[in-house]
């Protein structure tokens, strides 16, 4: 698809420079996604290894594992603050976003290459204030709803903080990547051209630009509130609770799709290339993730609908949550009809491209239920919303940012890992997840409350089951992290430039891209998905 | 200008992206971040609006102890160093060194004037011990304006690593005066938003 390939041999990687310098200067956004992609795996590690500490507590319906009430609070606090702020809004946008852009486009870095190391600094800033507040960790959960957050005796503050500084990093990370996106295409690189990633991280960056100054100020407030006494979320004083749920889910529901949309792109990038198919349905997919990012501000009072709403207010909520359901079936639609007919190669990112088809619709079909005023008000705050949002994040994002770790591996890394093993582990995430998450919409149903250390007798059999799942989807992700790791202190590169045959232009650079990407900016002369053509 | 002609100026470059690309995408750039400053202040603004129409009364009854005579002034203060700060924009783009660096130093002397009215408006409030906790308005008023401060303090930063770069001799060629203007768009933001918190805190009809 494009002029100036280069060979596998005779140029410097861009790994090549060694010393911790190298690392914490580099302005080269290939490196830049790898320091992320580092700080938001631990963080997704301690998070996971929390959650594994809640499930085991939830084995016996008895205190058992943690010592309090209040110690399990704190655990589903940070898990929940840890798994959202610092590994999945960042995530798969500061990560691949970073890696991918500039490659995906045609040019040698972002626009602002060094407010992009910068970003990664305020990340860092976030994450260390994060760090030194898990001394006198918070119970509020990751939502920090008043007045509990204004009340409680621990430490709320040094989190919040933490947070707040994260997002001046979203920030400048999705205006950077909103320009690059704009200014820097190579020649020939249209907007009907771009691949449908570039597209999803569009989206992602509006959105990173339009929810994140919101939550930044809710935060501000909510510290003042701490801090001064100010007084607008405390009724006592004449302000107002349901303001700060309306100004965190004006940001946080949003952030839900900062979440999940890269992943859409993940899939639409994988899938072709598996298929041996062009994309069906390019503009379709395209538009549809600008059609979910904009009907995703006008949804936010769906986590109200039993906080004291008008139930005209309810009703039109209701009406606009079903609708982002119409461009996110477009976006599976089309997925599973570039399947059709195509030659499948079931490569390990297949399998999670294809895991995260099946589970994201069960994800996403679940939140239609939830829209649903009546079904709404049985099911708030039980399992259901629990295993919903989980098929949603694990099911969805997580398995968009494994499938996307197993595609462009050889790629970032210039390294080969074993494809049987990952086969292995991605069998073991995928069955360890649903035999944990599953059970959970029987056990939300049924009427399990969510955030309880304790529970009745009767919901032991579900509850014992999601905690033998979590032991094998724990011990899937251990074996595909060694098996990602091992790779990387063994000699060679990859032996193919573009072993599944990809025609994306990152593919085209060898493996590792060198420094700056390409010796000559290349010159485009079709679109990305032209597959079974040639 | 088509993404083909950027390229191919940047390609006469090097490896570096031309003049144009730079300065056309920091400006991008700053006014996608200058949206965030305005959602920023917009959670501020809603709170606003809804205990103003929550508590008509009792920010009448309040603003009545803000001084309208120091704000004025300070409007006027601000406006005057927006008017300063596009007058070296300007300078900038003439290469006119001894001018750009007088009309910043005027934007910044401007900056910390109304940083000293401010600290005497704040010092007089805790005289008469009025603190944020006193009631919603107050703490509306201190929150608000606090930001708003906070970002005076930035873009005077901001105006003073101008100054050093002018000083320098950083702007004189092709199109690198980009920090000045971009710099600018920030300043005149500053402006911006006080010129809504004047009215909406000051002057309550």
């Amino acid at each position: 698809m494009a002029n100036g390939v280069m060979t596998q041999t005779q140029y410097i990687p861009y790994l090549a420079e060694k010393g911790l310098k190298s690392w914490i200067l580099t302005t080269d956004h290939k490196r830049i996604g790898i320091l992320y992609l580092i700080t938001i795996s631990f963080f997704f590690m301690i998070a996971g290894l929390t959650a594994l500490g809640m499930r085991y507590e939830l084995m016996t319906p008895e205190l058992d594992f943690f010592r309090t009430a209040t110690e399990y609070n704190i655990a589903f606090t940070l898990h929940g603050s840890l798994m959202v702020f610092f590994f999945i809004v960042p995530g798969i946008a500061a990560s691949f976003g970073n890696f991918l852009i500039p490659l995906m486009i045609g040019a040698r870095d972002v626009a602002f290459p060094r407010i992009n190391l910068l970003s990664f600094w305020i990340y860092l800033v976030g994450t260390a204030i994060l760090l030194s507040a898990l001394a006198q960790p918070a119970d509020t959960g990751w939502t920090f709803y008043t007045p509990y957050s204004i009340q409680t005796g621990t430490k709320v503050i040094m989190i919040t903080l933490g947070v707040f500084v994260l997002g001046f990093s979203s920030i400048l990370t999705g205006m950077n990547f909103i320009v690059t996106i704009h200014k820097l295409r190579a020649p020939g690189m249209t907007w009907s051209r771009l691949p449908l990633f570039i597209w999803a991280s569009y989206a992602t960056a509006i959105l990173q630009l339009l929810a994140t100054p919101v939550v930044g100020i809710t935060l501000l407030l909510l510290i003042a509130e701490r801090a001064f006494d100010i007084g607008f979320f405390d009724p006592a004083k004449g302000g107002d609770p349901i303001l700060f749920q309306n100004f965190f889910w004006f940001y946080s529901h949003p952030a839900v799709y900062i979440m999940v949309i890269p992943a859409f792109g993940i899939i639409s990038e994988i899938i072709p290339v598996f298929a041996r198919k062009p994309i069906f349905g390019y503009k379709a997919i395209a538009y549809s993730s600008f059609a979910i990012a904009i009907i995703s501000f006008f949804v936010w009072l769906h986590h109200m609908f039993v906080s004291g709403i008008s139930e005209t207010a309810a009703a039109i909520f209701s009406f606009l949550t079903m609708l982002v359901a119409i461009p996110t079936a477009v976006k599976v639609f089309n997925w599973t009809a570039t399947l059709y007919k195509g030659s499948i190669d079931f490569h390990s990112s297949m399998l999670y491209a294809l895991s995260f088809i099946v589970l994201f619709t069960v994800g996403g079909l679940t939140g239609v239920y939830l829209g649903a005023l009546a079904v709404d008000v049985h099911l708030h705050d039980t399992y259901f919303i629990v295993a919903h949002m989980h098929y949603v994040m694990i099911g969805g994002t997580v398995m968009g940012f494994f499938g996307a770790l197993h595609f462009w591996y050889q790629k970032w890394f210039g390294k080969v890992f074993n494809e049987l093993i990952a086969k292995i582990a991605w069998f073991l995430i995928f069955v360890g997840f649903n035999v944990t998450f599953f059970p959970q919409f029987f056990m939300g149903f049924q009427g399990m409350p969510r955030r309880y250390a304790t529970y009745p007798e009767e919901y032991i059999s579900y509850h014992a089951l999601s905690t033998y799942g979590s032991w094998i989807l724990g011990l899937g992700i251990l074996i595909m992290t060694v098996n990602l790791l091992i790779p990387l202190w063994k000699k060679g590169r990859p032996e193919s430039s573009n072993p599944y045959g990809s025609l994306s232009l990152e593919w085209q650079v060898p493996s590792p891209p060198p420094h700056e990407n390409f010796d000559e900016i290349p010159t485009v002369t079709d679109w990305t998905y032209a597959y079974g053509k040639k | 200008m088509s993404s083909t002609a950027e390229h191919a100026e940047s390609h006469a470059h090097g490896h570096g992206l031309g003049e144009a690309v730079t300065h056309n995408a920091a400006k991008f750039g700053m006014w996608l971040f200058l949206g965030t400053e305005i959602l920023l202040f917009g959670g501020l603004f809603a709170a606003y609006a809804l205990f103003r129409a929550k508590f008509p009364d009792l920010f009448y009854d309040s603003h009545k102890k803000l001084d309208v005579t120091l704000g004025a002034i300070n409007t006027i203060v601000l406006i005057f160093s927006s008017f300063t700060m596009a007058l070296a924009v300007s300078a900038s783009q003439r290469r006119n060194r001894k001018w750009l660096i007088i009309l910043l130093a005027i934007t910044f002397i401007c900056g910390a004037a109304f940083g000293v009215n401010k600290y005497f408006e704040y010092s007089a409030k805790f005289h008469h011990h009025i603190y944020p906790e006193t009631n919603i308005f107050f703490a509306l008023y201190f929150m608000m304006t606090g930001l708003h401060m906070l970002h005076v303090f930035l873009g005077m930063g901001i105006i003073l690593a101008l100054i050093i770069m002018a000083k320098q001799g950083r702007f004189k060629e092709g199109n690198r005066y980009t920090p000045v203007e971009v710099g600018g768009l920030y300043w005149h933001l500053v402006d911006l938003i006080w010129i809504y918190l004047f009215p909406l805190l000051y002057l309550i009809g």
